[in-house]
């Protein structure tokens, strides 16, 4: 492979890699939008999508519809997982954010990291300590893109991505309901003013959030084959330097710092010592906290929303 | 009312059973576990009917009186009012005597208890305090333990001439994570401090050739002590290794009080007086001439000095250190000690210390279940109690207090 | 004005609102009849904001009650309220920054579902406010004091209210544009919409209504006939500078 092919290689893959800590990215950036909560369970809805997605997965792979239906697996799979941690994203809203919406930042901090901690140790009980394998569906063939290799799973999980987020962008911008949301969160009292349902319009983003991130989960897992009860943590953290520097509460801003974070990752791994990756992407995540809170895209501290 | 709370309960009965029959009926292979996914499910839906039940009764009673104390407060207040002698006195006889009386495996888990005890007060400091939430609070103690090790190992430092070089290399790490997140908001300071904890653990895990990464460092001497005696003559200094564990329990109890003191100090001094002043209204504390920075670093580095002790001395009776002793989780079991026992409140803070550690080790089957109870307790807390079990009784207002719409700022 | 206001749409009745433990209004009562211009007058911190506030159920009378076309509304939501015809135009130009001069006006719209009627109202908003047309694709954040006020107070018409709350439309602004917007106030209730009024600025306020409040450390202390007012010697004294 020549210079130019690995370089284009390491592009895709950083891509592919950034598409993925956007799309977690932008579950923390519509949660902090909407309630200015730092959402620390965020990183184990993410996991409890990877965990639907392999169970039906499995699933329908026992009754071969791998073989038989590969586009309406693949549909069920997330669409399941999706809509389970959708579930899960409203229940932890109604159960451990809704009665400390007043509270102290201090209390519902507390109270994010605590349902983390539940959750985490809820599916390593239940699932296991160990990996749990995902069926490789996909198989191994790869495109060849002007000498640089993408695999079939890269393709669609880049594509899939960029459908999400569209579509994020879609309601956001263009629905009733999504306007309500982008208005709950720069302004909740005169949203009620105008009739809006604030408790609605921030259960909705406790779907829509989480939704994405499992979508993210069932990603990972389909490309690295694996899942694990604690691996959202370290994705956690990547998607939230994502959503921070690209200026949190800002949908564009996720997505491009998901993928700003994804390049560095892949960059660093390309060329220096990768043990050392994680490393470098805590210090970015300090150094723009400590440089530009306000991230790239974020307008100013104290305008920091959707 | 009633037909409302029915309606409830059967939503939540349909979410419950949305969200716990997949994840805990599909492990492993594709059958399904009717028997585990059911028993978890109708555990669940019976405490939705207890609390159902306990909400009905509560309706045809009279409201409860908001000005009386609830128990624990008023437990929390006799604490507070009972002459030190009565309380301290027994404690410190029963701490004093309890390894003449103990095996050794219960010793060691009250060296753990003590320990975790330091860590929390340390802690306390940060979060109870000056109100800044520190979730990289475990790599404090990290430096502590790595501390002593290395100089101990290369260098043949003993404990004690390790200790204040490892005390100062913690006060100085606190420093560099405190002086960079000074002006940022809480959220933001809890993601920073984990990111510097997990900073710390890496390097720890990837510096071979310093640490040994994942193997660890292995070898240390156990904490010293010195005494004179006259042999042939001369005065002489013999060299006691503490190797027993009543030993190490008594030298870690002793660390534990003086902590005690020194925190209790701090408390009432015009530092903790002016700490709690930041944790109130940063801007107020400002304005009336608090010099908020100062205090702020002042806080970082006591409460990373204070775990830097602990680290050194658990290293100390190990003898052995690697980076997997310093995972988040240790700070979120830390950070759990100081919520339920109340932040800021020191009693409290010991008492939950012993409960958390000593329960999950006393009750061996239960360990499995233990973190999964720490972040159900952590998040039941905030909701129902967020003073903690023994409320700190001036503290016990701003966490009820409502959030100010105001705060969001002009759009 | 002297006309016959026929039904109060708005009545309060001893309304007690506290922060925590400040007691910010102490027992008001007062009415709004159907089709008026009402305007509640007093210095700063007597407790106008916080009254409307109370009326439109974001902060909670304790004690009191609230009719509101002869409904008890001091227990409802603040988006039930909105609901049943009542829109505020809050202190200090809170609009939504990041969104559009048109999807700050669409949001005014949100319980509405009469598209053509929402078009409609969205084309008097543009004729009262003229500037408001010429920068509705600009972001709410970038508009001058003076055209985020305007924007306010369309939103609340985007609403299309049986009562118009307007907290101190007024403030911070130029003379020029204040007259523009007092004159507005007029041309709407001509249309039929009854408007509750607060104003530091007593004289323009007076000169608009027909009748007035005058509030003093959340208490009224005097009520009449607008005009009365004007002419009332302690009220020129101490809002009127004369
Ligand atoms: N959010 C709040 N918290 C505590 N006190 C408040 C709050 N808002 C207003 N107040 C107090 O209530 C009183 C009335 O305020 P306000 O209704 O804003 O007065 P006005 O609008 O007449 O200037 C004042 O004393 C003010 O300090
Ligand atoms: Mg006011």
């Amino acid at each position: 492979m020549d210079f130019s092919a690995f370089i284009l290689q390491q592009m895709v893959n950083a891509l592919f890699l950034g598409s993925i800590y956007a799309l977690i990215a932008l579950g923390y950036t519509m949660v902090y939008g909407i309630i200015e909560l730092i959402n620390f369970a965020h990183g184990e809805l993410f996991t409890a999508g990877a965990f639907i997605g392999v169970i039906v997965l499995s699933g329908l792979q026992q009754i071969g519809w791998v073989e038989t239906h590969f586009v309406l697996t693949l549909f069920i799979v997330f669409g399941l997982a999706m809509a389970y941690v959708a579930v899960l994203g409203v229940a932890l809203e109604h159960v451990a954010y809704r009665p400390l919406r007043n509270a102290s930042r201090l209390s519902a901090l507390l109270s994010a990291l605590g349902m983390s901690i539940f959750l985490s140790n809820g599916m390593m009980l239940s699932q296991g300590v160990s990996d749990r394998a995902y069926p490789q569906v996909f198989g191994l063939e790869s495109i060849d893109f002007f000498g640089a290799m993408i695999s079939h799973s890269q393709v669609f999980i880049i594509l899939l991505a960029f459908v999400l987020m569209v579509g994020l962008q879609f309601f956001v911008h263009r629905t009733r309901l999504g306007k309500a949301m982008r208005a709950t969160a720069q302004n909740r009292t005169i949203a009620r003013m105008l009739g809006i349902n604030i408790d609605q319009t921030i259960r909705i983003t406790f779907m829509i959030g989480p939704a994405l991130g499992a979508a993210a989960g069932v990603m990972v897992g389909l490309y690295y084959g694996a899942v694990r009860f604690d691996m959202g943590f370290i994705f956690m953290i990547k998607a939230f330097a994502a959503a921070i520097l690209g200026g949190i509460g800002s949908i564009p801003g996720a997505v491009l710092g998901g993928l700003i974070i994804g390049g560095i990752e892949v960059a660093w791994a390309a060329f220096l010592p990768s043990a050392w990756k994680d490393v470098t992407t805590f210090t970015v995540l300090i150094l723009v906290l400590y440089l530009k809170p306000s991230g790239l895209l974020g307008e100013s501290e104290a305008d920091l929303r959707v | 009312m009633l037909g409302q709370e029915i309606k409830k309960l059967v939503i939540y009965t349909i979410f419950l059973a949305i969200i716990i029959l997949p994840m805990l009926g599909f492990t492993g292979g594709a059958e399904f576990q009717a028997e585990r996914a059911f028993l978890v499910f109708g555990i669940g839906v019976a405490l939705l009917v207890l609390n159902l039940i306990v909400k009905v009764i509560r309706s045809h009673r009279p409201p409860p009186d908001h000005d009386k104390p609830s128990l624990p407060e008023r437990i929390g207040d006799r604490l507070h009012r009972i002459p030190k002698i009565f309380t301290l006195g027994p404690l410190l006889l029963a701490a004093g005597t309890f390894p003449l009386v103990a095996n050794n495996y219960m010793i060691d888990v009250g060296i753990t208890c003590l320990i975790y005890v330091c860590l929390g007060l340390g802690l306390n400091i940060v979060v109870g305090l000056c109100g800044l939430l520190d979730l990289g609070y475990i790599a404090f103690y990290a430096v502590g333990a790595y501390s002593y090790s290395l100089l101990n190992l290369t260098y043949g430092f003993s404990f004690w001439a390790a200790l204040p070089i490892g005390v100062v290399l913690g006060m100085i790490c606190g420093c560099i994570i405190g002086y960079p997140t000074l002006k940022m908001r809480g959220d933001y300071l809890a993601i920073v401090t984990l990111g510097f904890g997990e900073i710390i653990r890496l390097v720890l895990n990837n510096w071979d050739d310093l640490t040994a990464g994942p193997n660890g460092l292995f070898g240390m001497k156990r904490p010293p002590l010195y005494y004179p005696t006259i042999e042939d003559g001369g005065l002489d200094m013999v060299t006691y290794y503490l190797t027993s564990l009543p030993g190490l329990f008594y030298f870690i109890l002793v660390i534990a009080i003086l902590i005690i003191i020194g925190v209790n100090r701090l408390d009432k001094s015009r530092i903790g007086r002016a700490w709690i002043a930041i944790r109130e209204d940063e801007v107020a504390a400002e304005l009336s001439g608090v010099p908020t920075t100062w205090l702020k670093l002042l806080a970082y580095a006591m409460g990373a000095g204070f775990a830097s002790v602990a680290g050194a001395f658990f290293a100390a009776k190990l003898s052995y250190v690697n980076p997997n002793f310093f995972l988040f989780m240790e700070s979120c079991i830390v950070l759990s000690i100081v919520v339920l026992g109340g932040i800021g409140s020191i009693p409290g803070i010991i008492i939950a210390g012993f409960i958390l550690i000593a329960v999950p080790e006393v009750f061996r089957e239960l360990e499995a279940f233990r973190m999964l109870a720490f972040g159900a307790i952590m998040t039941t807390m905030m909701i129902i109690r967020p003073e903690g079990l023994i409320p700190a009784s001036r503290k016990k207002r701003e966490f009820h207090r409502q959030r100010d719409e105001a705060e969001r700022g002009p759009q | 004005m002297n006309q016959d206001y026929g039904d109060n749409i708005l009545t309060l009745e001893d309304v007690h609102t506290y922060y925590e433990n400040i007691h910010a209004l102490k027992g008001i009562t007062c009415t709004v009849p159907k089709g008026s211009i009402v305007c509640l007058i007093g210095a700063n911190g007597a407790g106008k904001t916080t009254t409307l506030l109370t009326i439109s159920g974001v902060e909670r009378a304790r004690r009191g009650r609230i009719l509101f076309e002869g409904q008890n509304i001091e227990t409802l939501p603040p988006e039930k309220i909105a609901a049943l015809g009542i829109a505020q135009s809050p202190e200090g130009r809170q609009i939504f920054s990041r969104m559009s001069v048109m999807e700050n006006l669409e949001m005014g719209a949100y319980l509405r579902k009469d598209k053509e009627g929402i078009q409609q109202d969205m084309e008097w908003v543009f004729s009262l406010f003229p500037v408001l047309k010429d920068r509705y694709r600009q972001k709410g954040g970038t508009l001058s004091g003076g055209e985020q006020q305007m924007l306010a107070i369309g939103r609340a018409l985007m609403q299309q209210p049986k009562l118009l709350l307007l907290d101190e439309p007024s403030l911070g602004l130029a003379p020029k544009i204040i007259e523009r917007i007092f004159e507005t106030i007029q041309e709407i209730n001509k249309n039929g919409m009854t408007i509750f009024l607060v104003e530091q600025n007593a004289h323009m306020a007076l000169t608009t209504s027909d009748i007035g409040y005058v509030m003093e450390t959340g208490r009224i202390v005097l009520e009449d006939d607008a005009s009365a007012l004007l002419e009332n010697k302690e009220v020129q004294k101490a809002y009127l500078g004369e």
